[in-house]
């Protein structure tokens, strides 16, 4: 059975027809062409193709598309100006916190919410912060480094907007 | 992976999922965080013929101390207790148990009320429910109903809930200042089920005497499991090492783990035996304070 489902990507208003069974993750990367958003484990594991709905990170694989109805969701693509960085896209630049690259993205939108709810973590929290996505490369001492970076810089620019 | 095919349906209040489900019959499943039902019908392990997503339904997300009760919502997320001034401060056993309860993005979407309508002595909350002598209550085609937490667990995947039953609040008896719990479970990793878990629930008089004990374990028996034997043995008495110590051993002698990839039957008896001490001691701590 189709459903029609009309929800807000990356700023931009979107209106498709899903089946009940499409997976969020499906929707993003088949049907919108964002592959930016991988998948990895499939099974709620690895957080790969973590993505924000709602400002809140979810794992898409694991998220019916059909739900998505309504719901303003963030990928990848859509965090910062075409040519300019995030500043948590930044501080994995700066910090070399990723080799193979495949697990970035969802780190980096998990990241964003964890910021969010906790602007000055400590590097214990940073950890179980980001303890639902696998990364096979770096061991994590850098993306922890890179998400401290970011933090930094993000109450840096706080502190001089108000 | 991709479900099995079946047909989404979207509940805009408590009577509609009601009627819908009656109109749609046994083969029909609700749906609040999903984060349990969906994985296993990615795996095939559940091929619901129907959907009815309860998420959207308003008014069932709140935790707020009414009268002599703690009452939590069922579509309250992990990530809402995680981040509650009330449970942070007066419950801290909710603290305990959400941190280990899968990760952060998992906590975002799933429910209390998921987490204990599934029926899995794996999952968290159902031990912790017990040790609190939390109190169910459910909505069904003929109103509200409360089911002790004791009746609710029928078998593996198996409640008290029957199919057009929803799942809508949870009571839990108020924190008094003697009060204290704790929890905790061993994992293999984070966002794996416990090998063992144990949650510990109790309440002192002014003479330092144990007036009221919940011991209750996740994930070593077929269905969520209170260790009446132990309690029993509390109930009554001024809390000593040595009590504690006997009080881990019942613990572990009841317990019914089963030997599989996380463990040994010895070894996750001996985990109870271990935890259930660890965990009598921070509740008598928190109860203290």
């Amino acid at each position: 059975m189709k459903h029609e489902i009309t929800l807000t990507i990356n700023g931009q208003s979107v209106t498709a027809e899903v089946d009940s069974r499409l997976l969020l993750v499906h929707f993003i990367r088949e049907q919108l062409d964002l592959t930016g958003t991988h998948i990895g484990c499939d099974t709620s594991n690895c957080g790969a193709c973590t993505i924000l709905l709602d400002g809140m990170s979810v794992k898409s694989c694991t998220y019916l598309a059909v739900r998505a109805d309504g719901a303003e969701i963030t990928t990848i693509e859509g965090i910062a100006a075409e040519g300019t960085n995030h500043p948590i896209q930044q501080g994995f630049h700066d910090q070399h916190g990723l080799h193979c690259g495949f697990c970035t993205p969802g780190m980096i939108m998990r990241s964003i919410d964890l910021l969010k709810n906790n602007p000055d973590p400590t590097e214990e929290e940073i950890r179980w912060g980001i303890s639902g996505n696998l990364c096979r490369c770096t061991g994590y001492n850098n993306i922890v480094k890179s998400i401290q970076q970011a933090a930094q810089e993000m109450k840096k620019e706080k502190e001089t907007t108000v | 992976m991709i479900p099995a095919n079946f047909t989404y349906h979207k509940a805009t209040s408590l009577k509609d999922a009601i009627s819908l489900v009656q109109s749609l019959g046994e083969e029909a499943k609700f749906m609040s965080g999903g984060h349990s039902l969906l994985p296993m019908m990615k795996l095939r392990f559940a091929t619901p013929e129907h959907i009815i997503d309860i998420s959207k339904i308003e008014g069932l997300s709140f935790i707020k101390e009414e009268g002599d009760l703690l009452k939590i919502g069922a579509m309250t997320t992990q990530t809402d207790m995680e981040y509650s001034d009330l449970l942070r401060s007066k419950y801290p056993i909710f603290s305990d148990a959400v941190k280990l309860t899968a990760d952060p993005s998992v906590r975002n979407v799933g429910t209390l009320g998921g987490n204990i309508a599934h029926g899995d002595a794996a999952n968290d909350q159902p031990a912790l429910m017990l040790a609190m002598r939390a109190t169910v209550v459910a909505q069904g085609p003929d109103g509200r109903r409360s089911i002790p937490i004791d009746e609710f667990f029928h078998g593996f995947y198996m409640t008290a809930l029957e199919p057009a039953d929803i799942l809508v609040e949870i009571h839990i008896p108020k924190a008094s200042g003697r009060s204290g719990g704790a929890y905790h479970k061993v994992e293999r990793k984070v966002g794996d089920y416990a090998t063992a878990g144990v949650a510990v629930y109790l309440e002192l008089d002014d003479d330092g005497v144990c007036r009221e004990i919940g011991i209750a374990l996740t994930n070593v028996s077929a269905v969520p499991m209170r260790v009446g034997r132990a309690e029993e043995m509390l109930r009554g008495k001024k809390i000593t090492d040595d009590l504690i110590d006997q009080v881990g051993v019942v613990a572990s002698e009841d317990s019914e783990p089963t030997s599989d990839l996380r463990g040994s039957e010895a070894y996750k008896r001996s985990l109870v035996n271990t935890i259930t001490k660890r965990m009598l001691n921070k509740a008598l701590e928190r109860a203290r304070q």
